[in-house]
């Protein structure tokens, strides 16, 4: 959902259409289609949502956002449209390329691969969160001085996974450091200085 | 110089001023040759730069000027950008390789909600056209079908119908609702049947394809029979030399191979897309483009607008290698349905678009003769080689047979093969990786049969002073010595080494110019519609600036990507370094004496006597001095701007299409490693020495070669596109089955750096995105055979083609 047009939210949540409730889950859509907005809000927080926007909860960088979205929504697209913060990228939307990455609970996700309706009551730290108190994290510091930046578009994802591994692992090695990546995909070709940068963020050098 | 030569060097200075003087700039290899020549050149030229090691920002490792806004993710691309009111746009595709539209009904379509404007494509681009046999000129019409007044589907993923929505998801879905009734036509996707005199024609005749900002196209008036067009006999540095007969008959020894080298996609990150915001009285474009000025251009021409009520802004972009000129399918859509629904429009393609029908580097097959002496010398050689751009043209493969050593006789003819594919574009150096991976294999057999050392043989058949000091150095570094005859590694893992090179031109895009700007405050603005595409030229611009006025790179605004400000180059070719450097240099050094001369009532000195070091104003002899800030209070009106355009080369151009004097050379060694029973290829190290005149920002040059280097590995190794033959469907529109080259398949790089002075500008700089990538999959071929004693002529080299080359070799 945009979020940018009100109008046609409203419209979904008040008038479900025949094609929508078909493609629905029957008996949901149903009872749905006769209650009032806030009803529905609150009946989509229950086990079983859809098909129109329902209520969600978002724990984003620490800041608490209420949110309608359709269930099918991913959140790659929440956090991108809803939520404006455009770091997180889409590059491949299933899962291939990382671009999206983003941490749940300080876990690694691919948010183009993730329901944000899945994601209530759970810690999402996204790259425009990674920095504290105005303080670069350590691996995007090293990613500036190594020049591990190139058009950039995999950068947020590729920051993530590596700011993660020093997380878990304090002193990575290089092929950990490539275990961590294997899955970001760069086409500009960015792995070596990657990996010198992480490196250096952990306090070593890369051989 | 010769009459041509001269009419070439006074092109593009019409403006520059008709005095001249002469002054002496650096020439030579650094820490080789180094010397100085005389050129004489405009009188509004800043002074000669000396080498680097006497500068003081210049040639020096600087941090990237956005590294901030990429780290953190605050980095705006088009993908990113959501404007007030923005619609979403949607392409439906053909999934016919070849089909009439006998209708088509958005009837439907229209009534979905949030629906707010649909069309049916009339117009696809990016195609060859049909030609007029009697007027020579292309037919656009001719692709109509005339029943209906809409185009013939050519090949799968052909734009059909377009439907903008208020989300993306609405418009995705509504495109279910277009009917659509095709009447299928024969079709043929591969490019051995495509040739058959029998096979399906693509197109009913002959055709046309204009080259691009990007490179692509193909020369006007070739004959076509069938699906193949040409014989192609002359490119950009000449055809013919010689007499081939004769030079075989000389030759003592043959080496002639058939080399064959699939297609590359050039799968960016960010897909292509662009946002279209058609108000009443003009059109604002954003987009993931290589080139905004370029891309203002091709849309004031496609829609019949003043190139003044269009404006393109490309802040960041993910990335293009060739793909990212023009205003595509996509953006024509996108225009058009801005227009119907009075709202800005998005239109990305999404992943399977991008991976099906977004361009891509051309497939070849190269029949490639060499003959040689005993003692290597080269005698003759001919090239016949056929390659298929789809639906488009110029699937040629360069000069590299015919260029890179000496051989006084040389024949070659290029076929293009039409097919029912979407349509192959420029893809970073078009054409040279593919005729480097034949003729540097060639010559590689050659040196095998001869016994004779690769870098012996180069050295004595390759005229380039800059090839043979990078030979020599990057031998060192790589521990050439060490290489073993070709098969001689024993065991199930054999070890090998091997070494290629290529070239690239130095071309120039006079559509380079800057605006400068010092605020009263004291800051200072450089101002250019040239774009960053990843390479950094942010940065270099700030450099440049902040050489020249003693300040710090991160001083500098750099302002870009903006078709409001004075017209930059496209970036493609290689050309953005070298294009906008001088400009900017000049810009900051007319600045400077800008300056200098109000500041000269304040010191009470000479303007000559000053020099700006430190943000300081001050006397050369160290007298008095004033900060630029205080002197910029002084300014006698909020600003002071200084407009300044590209010079035409010190020296004039080699040839009239501002193509230089001097080329981008470069020497790549690779040690691989290839396990016999499993048929994988692990690259452990690649060395690879570059040159690109005067280097600016190595820490950016660094990264770009990288980045060739990979993608070269990347092309060589891995990727490789199936279109099924039966329905003409790319089966792995993806980036999880099209492999790329990953984390864990990435070599070891080490780059040997060249410091190269030309003489020819301002800031004597040129590019090096091409020639990062011509050399590479040559060398690990080269590298291949000798780990295992058998050549591999075709890529990618996969487990499958190692093993089978192995068999054949009998080294199993």
């Amino acid at each position: 959902m945009a979020g940018k047009d009100d109008e046609y939210e409203r419209k979904q949540s008040r008038d479900i259409s025949r094609r929508r409730f078909l493609k629905g889950a029957g008996l949901t859509a149903l009872s749905m289609a006769n209650l009032s907005e806030a009803q529905a809000a609150k009946e989509a927080s229950a086990a079983i949502r859809g098909p129109g926007a329902t209520a969600v909860t978002l724990r984003v960088n620490n800041a608490v956002h209420n949110l309608q979205v359709e269930p099918c929504e991913t959140l790659a697209e929440t956090l991108r449209t809803q939520l404006g913060m455009t770091g997180t990228k889409v590059s491949c939307d299933r899962g291939t390329c990382s671009a999206c990455t983003v941490w749940l609970d300080g876990a690694t996700m691919c948010a183009c691969m993730t329901l944000t309706v899945d994601v209530q009551d759970r810690a999402v730290t996204t790259i425009e969160g990674l920095a504290q108190d105005g303080k670069l994290h350590p691996v995007q510091e090293a990613f500036i001085e190594k020049d591990a930046t190139m058009c950039g578009f995999c950068t947020p994802g590729m920051v993530m996974s590596c700011a993660a591994l020093l997380a878990r692992n304090s002193s990575p090695t290089l092929d950990d450091v490539r275990e961590a990546t294997c899955g970001n995909f760069c086409r500009c070709g960015t792995y070596p200085k990657v990996f010198a940068a992480t490196l250096a963020a952990a306090g070593k050098g890369v051989k | 110089m010769s009459e041509g030569e001269k009419k070439a060097a006074g092109k593009g200075t019409l403006t520059e001023s008709k005095k001249t003087k002469t002054i002496k700039v650096p020439i030579g290899i650094f820490g080789v040759n180094i010397a100085e020549v005389e050129r004489e050149v405009p009188l509004d030229e800043p002074p000669p730069l000396p080498v680097n090691a006497e500068l003081n920002v210049l040639g020096k490792p600087t941090k990237r000027l956005d590294g901030h806004l990429k780290v953190t993710g605050a980095a705006r691309y088009t993908a990113d950008i959501q404007l007030s009111g923005m619609l979403y746009g949607r392409i439906l595709r053909s999934p016919h390789p070849h089909a009439k539209i006998k209708s088509i009904d958005l009837s439907q379509a229209c009534k979905q909600p949030g629906v707010r404007a649909a069309h049916i494509i009339t117009r696809v681009v990016g195609t060859a056209k049909e030609r007029d046999e009697k007027t020579r000129a292309i037919d656009a019409k001719i692709l109509f079908d005339s029943s209906t007044g809409v185009p013939i589907v050519k090949y799968v993923g052909q734009p059909v119908a377009a439907i903008a929505a208020t989300t993306d998801r609405a418009a995705a879905e509504a495109l279910e609702y277009i009917k659509v009734e095709y009447e299928p036509l024969p079709f043929v996707v591969d490019m051995y049947d495509a040739m058959k005199p029998d096979a399906p024609k693509v197109f009913q005749g002959p055709t046309e394809q204009e080259g691009t900002a990007g490179g692509g196209g193909a020369p006007p008036g070739l004959p076509q029979k069938g699906n193949v067009r040409g014989p192609e006999v002359a490119g950009l540095l000449g055809g013919d030399r010689g007499d081939v007969k004769a030079g075989f008959a000389e030759a003592d020894l043959v080496v002639e191979n058939e080399y064959h080298t699939q297609i590359q996609m050039h799968s960016a990150l960010e897909p292509h897309g662009l946002i279209a915001d058609w108000r009443d009285d003009a059109l604002t474009i954003y987009a993931s483009t290589q080139g905004t000025s370029s891309l203002r251009d091709d849309i004031a021409h496609l829609f019949n607008l003043p190139k003044n009520k269009v404006r393109v802004i490309t802040e960041f972009m993910g990335g293009g290698f060739g793909a990212k000129f023009g205003a595509g399918n996509y953006g024509i859509a996108a225009i058009l349905l801005s227009k119907q629904a009075k709202a800005p429009v998005k239109l990305m393609h999404d992943r399977k678009e991008e991976q099906t029908c977004a361009g891509f580097r051309p497939a070849s097959v190269q029949n490639l003769k060499i003959g040689a002496k005993n003692d290597g010398t080269l005698t003759a050689i001919t090239l016949s080689s056929h390659g298929t751009a789809g639906t488009a043209l110029g699937a040629g493969v360069g000069w590299a047979a015919q260029n890179l050593y000496k051989c006084a006789n040389f024949s070659s003819q290029h076929f293009d093969v039409l097919t029912n594919q979407s349509p192959g574009c420029a893809f970073r150096a078009p054409g040279q990786p593919q005729g480097c991976f034949a003729i540097e294999q060639a010559i590689d057999e050659l040196c095998d049969r001869l016994g004779l050392d690769p870098l012996e043989l180069r050295d004595k058949i390759d005229a380039d002073e800059m090839r043979k000091q990078q030979r020599n150095l990057g031998a060192k570094a790589f521990d050439w010595s060490k290489r073993k005859r070709a098969g001689s590694d024993k065991g199930a893992i054999r070890r090998g080494v091997g070494m290629a090179q290529g070239e690239w031109p130095r071309f120039v895009d006079m559509n380079s110019s800057c605006e400068l700007r010092l605020t009263n405050d004291g800051g200072v603005e450089v101002l250019s519609s040239v774009q960053d595409i990843g390479t950094g030229i942010r940065t270099v611009l700030a450099q440049v600036v902040a050489e020249e006025l003693g300040l710090l790179p991160t001083d500098i605004v750099v302002r870009i990507g903006d078709t409001v400000f004075p017209t930059g180059p496209a970036s493609g070719g290689s050309v953005t370094t070298g294009s906008i450097t001088p400009a900017v240099r000049k810009a900051a050094h007319h600045l400077k004496l800008k300056i200098f001369d109000l500041a000269s009532s304040k010191l009470s000195a000479e303007p000559e006597d000053l020099i700006m070091k430190d943000g300081k104003i001050s006397e050369k002899n160290g007298g008095n001095s004033l900060t630029l800030k205080k002197l910029a209070k002084e300014l006698p009106t909020d600003q002071l701007s200084v407009f300044a355009s590209r010079t035409a080369d010190y020296g004039g151009f080699e040839k009239g299409n501002f193509l230089g004097f001097g080329r981008l050379s470069s020497v790549q060694f690779a040690e691989v490693l290839v396990d016999t029973e499993s048929g994988r290829i692990h690259i452990e190290r690649i060395v690879a020495a570059h040159s690109c005149g005067r280097p600016l920002n190595p820490l950016a040059l660094e990264s770009q070669i990288n980045g060739g280097v990979l993608q070269g590995i990347s092309w060589a190794l891995y990727e490789n596109r199936h279109v099924d033959k039966a329905s003409g469907i790319v089966v792995n529109p993806n980036v999880e089955q099209y492999k790329l080259v990953g984390a864990k398949e990435v070599p070891k790089i080490e780059i040997v750096l060249m410091e190269e002075y030309l003489g020819r500008s301002a800031t004597d700089a040129t590019g090096i995105g091409e020639p990062a990538i011509v050399p590479t999959a040559a060398a690990i071929a080269n590298a291949v055979a000798n780990a295992i004693g058998v050549r591999i002529l075709s890529l990618p080299m996969t487990p499958d083609k190692v093993l089978a080359a192995l068999k054949k070799g009998g080294s199993r």
